[in-house]
């Protein structure tokens, strides 16, 4: 008997976060070359590609190794997937930016890389300490990402802030892991819920207090009020693909990690179900509300992900596998429109002096046509109108919280649909704005055009594709995050 | 070869499509294409109306595909005759309003055909929609075009009209959706079945108090779009600033949408909710009646009397479908096509005499009779047909109403009554400031009369208004069989199954009478 085959140590399991290892590495070898600046993109979206290809072989063969520590449940691969995925379109939108800007450092690709490394893993295991390990894998880049703009005071700030706060979480996380090992002497999901009710019996105070610390951990990541303050400040500070990539890649592996520990992992924890919706009540609407305010588009946008993280909530709030499932299907949803809005907002950037403040959206139909067509279908995706993907993921939760509240008789439940429904109204005025202001509002001489570049065409149009196609033909979608909920491991 | 009715719903979209790879230079182009897809639909909506059985029971030119099968949904499209004649009032206000936007609109072009027909998609696919989820889909969907040709092509205040409109539509629309989402599960609970259906959503009883809610988030989002008194107050903004074609559609189309889901959806679904929520929109009405006629005798705008005169006649509409018998339902299905086409005329009237002037002031006309005396007849005509003098449609709609009314409850048939009085002094009197008299302002001296475009755009409107004036029996052979249909759902849930034979018009029993009786005390 060796260690490998007790262990059960087989390294295919871990194949995607290798291939994304491997290459960072490379980068980082040939980063002092002057030809890394050229390769480094192509090192990455390489990586990229053959990690998500691994990935995909995984989907249909759910397993568990290395003793445990990682599980290739359908749940953790689909956000194997959605990693990868969202790291593969913000390189595409982050090459003719970052040179624009003169930050084309192959650094950056290597961070990104190890990010997305650290998302996967995350995912991807039911060990609390593994899942911590893959948070501060995947947060350590991000806070050098975020003040990857060296010459910006803001972007320093941002990188500051972010690194403040997050440290701050995870004190919080890991402080909440050790009161919750204290009271169950373990620390795999699987063992607490298998044996929940001895455990309660035992220590339930050190049970709740670590669940309540580990939550409050995780909210600070996922940004829900009120653990939200360094959102805005962050997001309008890091440079805008940096910022699409957050909004979107680590919220979505945080949620996650939130919905294995909280809806799998610790589900019969007494007011878990309130707690949450409590967080989503107040995410949702003072997301919305403060998005009202803005008068730049990336602060709009970073307080519109705060709500959309309200929205999920919502989801977590209900539990059960059709609430879970939506949630993951809008996370997704929320990917590929967010994405394509940033995608909008980064090529307009990379005119001089611009910084995405509304009024410089003015006369955006004339000057580009198609940009506005498409940042305007944006818009409506993230408010919510059909027959986008908004409308269609925002249906779902709401229908799934319906269908549980009206199966448990939870009034509660279907109060939380309605004062969502209704968040979701306040949300359609401020994205109208930014319709109104790109088709309505007129500018003074001629429009400053900018140069679009064929990776942004490509991506904006793909997330167009995407925002209308997955609208409009859900059903594929649907059933992989269904069958990806069905396989908890 | 697809279904008619698909292809009635999608052509416009097909159109849109096209307009919109179009090069954007090609004004010419831009507009033919636009004009040859409206005028298409209309010729499949005529067939559509050749082919329907006026005698046929149910929906006809049913498709019923499934589209998301896993949740229930389906494409699911059909039609009675109330939905054909809708179908046909929009199909024929299209390309109207679409040739009446030949010259005014000057910029964006390919954006605003392609909007008008993107919004005609809309408008047919919430009169053939039978399940519940496309026809929330269709009816938001018609939000987005019509937000920007207010928003883009409308007046001064365009912008804060085209918010209002879409904040005030959406706020009904979102609380339905809820109501759908439950409504779906409620059924499934008592059925096991997930459906969409709307004609099986209406099989299930609900809970009283269920039914309660669930009609007051169905009629919050219908009552907001109708409008009905108090929810009316986008309704000014959003006509007086639209471009005239954009208030052709919306008085003559937008509008029934409401009224329709009130037939389609709030009726059938809850038969209860709706007897016991029937006095108090009876009593909405009739203020929406009086009122929208006093406010409309203060304006100084012509555009903004039409548009408040819509709130009256809308009225009209709401009342006759609550008194709930059948010739006040029938009366006022007759009445949503009337509007249509009296209002649209006016608009169109208006919008016409705004192009040569760029004022709508009545104060800055006068003596319009000697000088343009081909608009003066056309104007003329359409007054009238709005007032319901004989011999025009608008007489037909508002009697068979009033009739229905006086039958249910005589204080509200006397009281809608003065609606029609008051109708007739606002309207002729603002007529007779702009049409008759002598030229006092200069610069309306040398006007041109309607030229041929023009001409063409106001005949189908003329020939409707004296057609259906003089003979409704072949609209009134499409209604009847539906608001039958209607009605029958309504009596059956009330006094249990009841043979084919029983006229429904037994559903104004005593208890409903006194029902209304009290309800108009309240509101006095």
């Amino acid at each position: 008997m060796n260690y490998s085959e007790l262990l059960a140590i087989d390294f295919r399991l871990i194949g995607p976060e290798l291939a994304l290892a491997i290459a960072t590495c490379v980068i980082m070898l040939i980063a002092s070359r002057r030809w890394a600046r050229m390769a480094a993109p192509l090192l990455a979206l390489a990586g990229l590609a053959v990690s998500g290809a691994l990935a995909l072989t995984q989907l249909a063969t759910p397993a568990t190794g290395f003793a445990d520590m990682v599980t290739n449940d359908g749940f953790g691969t689909i956000f194997k997937l959605i990693s990868v995925a969202v790291a593969i379109v913000t390189v595409f939108l982050g090459y003719r930016y970052f040179v624009v800007k003169q930050l084309d450092k192959p650094e950056y690709y290597a961070l990104l890389l190890i990010a997305t490394l650290g998302m996967m893993v995350m995912a991807n295991s039911s060990n609390l300490i593994v899942i911590l390990i893959g948070l501060e894998i995947m947060s350590v880049p991000l806070y050098a990402l975020a003040g990857f703009n060296r010459r910006s005071l803001e972007s320093n700030e941002s990188g500051i802030k972010y690194f403040l706060i997050g440290a701050f979480a995870t004190g919080f996380t890991l402080m909440g892991i050790a009161f919750l090992f204290g009271a169950t002497a373990s620390t795999d999901l699987r063992d607490i819920v298998n044996q929940f009710n001895a455990y309660r019996a035992n220590a339930e105070a050190y049970l709740l207090l670590g669940t309540a610390l580990t939550l409050v951990g995780f909210a600070f990541k996922i940004a829900a009020v009120p653990f939200h303050s360094w959102v805005p400040d962050v997001y309008q500070g890091a440079p805008t693909p940096v910022t699409a990539f957050f909004s979107v890649g680590p919220k979505a592996a945080a949620f996650a990690a939130l919905i294995r520990i909280f809806d799998f992992g610790l589900g019969e924890i007494p007011g878990i179900e309130v707690a949450f919706g409590i967080l989503a009540i107040l995410t949702m609407t003072v997301g919305n509300v403060l998005a009202i305010r803005q008068d730049n588009i990336k602060r709009m946008l970073a307080y519109s992900s705060i709500a959309h993280a309200g929205y999920i909530l919502v989801a977590l709030a209900a539990g059960g596998q059709p609430a879970i499932s939506a949630a993951v299907f809008y996370l997704i949803a929320y990917a590929v429109f967010n994405l394509g809005a940033f995608a909008v907002l980064t090529v307009l950037e990379t005119r001089s002096g611009k910084r995405s403040d509304y009024r410089e959206f003015a006369g955006l139909s004339k000057g580009h046509p198609y940009l506005a067509v498409a940042l305007a279908l944006f818009m409506f995706a993230l408010s919510g109108f059909p027959p986008t993907v908004g409308f269609f993921g925002k249906y779902y939760i709401f229908s799934a919280v319906v269908n549980e509240g009206i199966s448990a008789n939870n009034g509660f439940l279907i109060a939380l649909a309605i004062i969502g429904v209704l968040n979701s109204f306040i949300s359609v005025y401020y994205y109208l704005r930014v319709v109104k202001t790109s088709y309505f509002d007129t500018t003074d001489g001629a429009y400053d055009r900018a140069q679009v570049s064929p990776a942004v065409t490509f991506v904006v149009a793909l997330m167009a594709v995407g925002t209308l196609g997955l609208g409009i033909f859900p059903e594929q979608l649907l059933s992989l995050t269904r069958s990806a909920v069905f396989v908890f491991l | 070869m697809p279904d008619l009715l698909t292809l009635v719903t999608f052509l416009p979209l097909l159109g849109a499509v096209i307009v919109a790879l179009l090069p954007s230079a090609q004004h010419g182009l831009i507009k033919t294409v636009s004009l040859a897809t409206a005028l298409l639909t209309t010729i499949v909506s005529f067939i559509l109306y050749a082919q329907f059985d006026p005698l046929g029971n149910g929906m006809q030119f049913v498709v019923n595909i499934p589209w998301v099968e896993s949740m229930g949904i389906n494409y699911h499209l059909g039609i009675d005759g109330i939905s054909l004649l809708l179908i046909v009032l929009t199909t024929i206000l299209t390309p109207i309003a679409i040739l009446s936007s030949w010259h005014s609109i000057t910029t964006g072009i390919k954006g605003y055909f392609a909007s008008m027909l993107l919004l005609t998609t809309g408008m047919i696919g919430v009169f053939c929609a039978l399940d519940l989820f496309l026809f929330y889909i269709f009816w938001e969907v018609m939000l987005i075009p019509m937000y920007f040709i207010i928003g883009i092509w409308g007046g001064q205040r365009r912008v804060y009209a085209a918010i209002k409109f879409v904040l005030f539509t959406m706020f009904g629309s979102l609380l339905m959706l809820v109501a759908v989402i439950y409504v779906y599960f409620a059924y499934q609970a008592q059925t096991g079945d997930f459906t969409f259906n709307i004609l099986r959503l209406s099989e299930i009883d609900l809970p009283l108090t269920a039914q309660y809610w669930l009609f007051g988030a169905f009629a919050l989002a219908f009552a907001v779009k109708v409008p009905l008194w108090p929810l009316h107050t986008w309704l000014p903004d959003a006509h007086v600033q639209a471009p005239t074609a954009g208030s052709v559609i919306l008085a003559g189309v937008l509008l029934k949408m409401g009224t329709y889901g009130f037939i389609r959806l709030c009726m059938p679904m809850f038969p209860e909710a709706t007897l016991a929520f029937a006095p108090w929109i009876i009593g909405l009405s009739v203020i929406a009646i009086i009122y929208g006629a006093l406010v409309s005798m203060v304006q100084k705008d012509i555009k903004s009397l039409v548009a408040f005169s819509s709130v009256s006649h809308m009225g009209f509409v709401m009342l006759g479908l609550f008194v709930m018998n059948e010739q006040g339902m029938s009366g006022a299905v007759l009445q949503m096509i009337n509007h249509g086409i009296s209002t649209g005329a006016l608009f169109l009237l208006v919008g016409m005499i705004y192009d040569r002037r760029h004022t709508r002031e009545i104060a800055e006309f006068g003596g319009l009779a000697s000088v343009m005396p081909v608009f003066a007849t056309f104007f003329m005509i359409a007054t009238l047909s709005s007032i319901g003098l004989p011999f025009t449609n608008g007489f037909v709609g508002e009697f068979t109403i009033l009739l229905g009314a006086y039958k249910a409850n005589v204080t509200v048939g006397v009281l809608a009554t003065t609606g029609v009085i008051l109708a007739a002094c606002y309207m002729l009197w603002m007529f007779q400031r702009v049409v008759w008299g002598k030229v006092t302002n200069p610069a309306n001296a040398k006007l041109t009369d309607l030229g041929l475009r023009e001409r063409i755009i106001l005949i189908p409107l003329v020939v409707l208004i004296f057609w259906i004036g003089i003979y409704p029996k072949p609209l009134f052979d499409r209604i009847e069989p539906a608001v039958q249909a209607n009605l029958l759902v309504l009596t059956e849930r009330l006094d249990g199954p009841v043979n084919a034979h029983q006229t429904p018009a037994s559903v104004d029993s005593l208890e409903f009478v006194t029902q209304v009786d009290e309800a108009t005390k309240d509101d006095n």
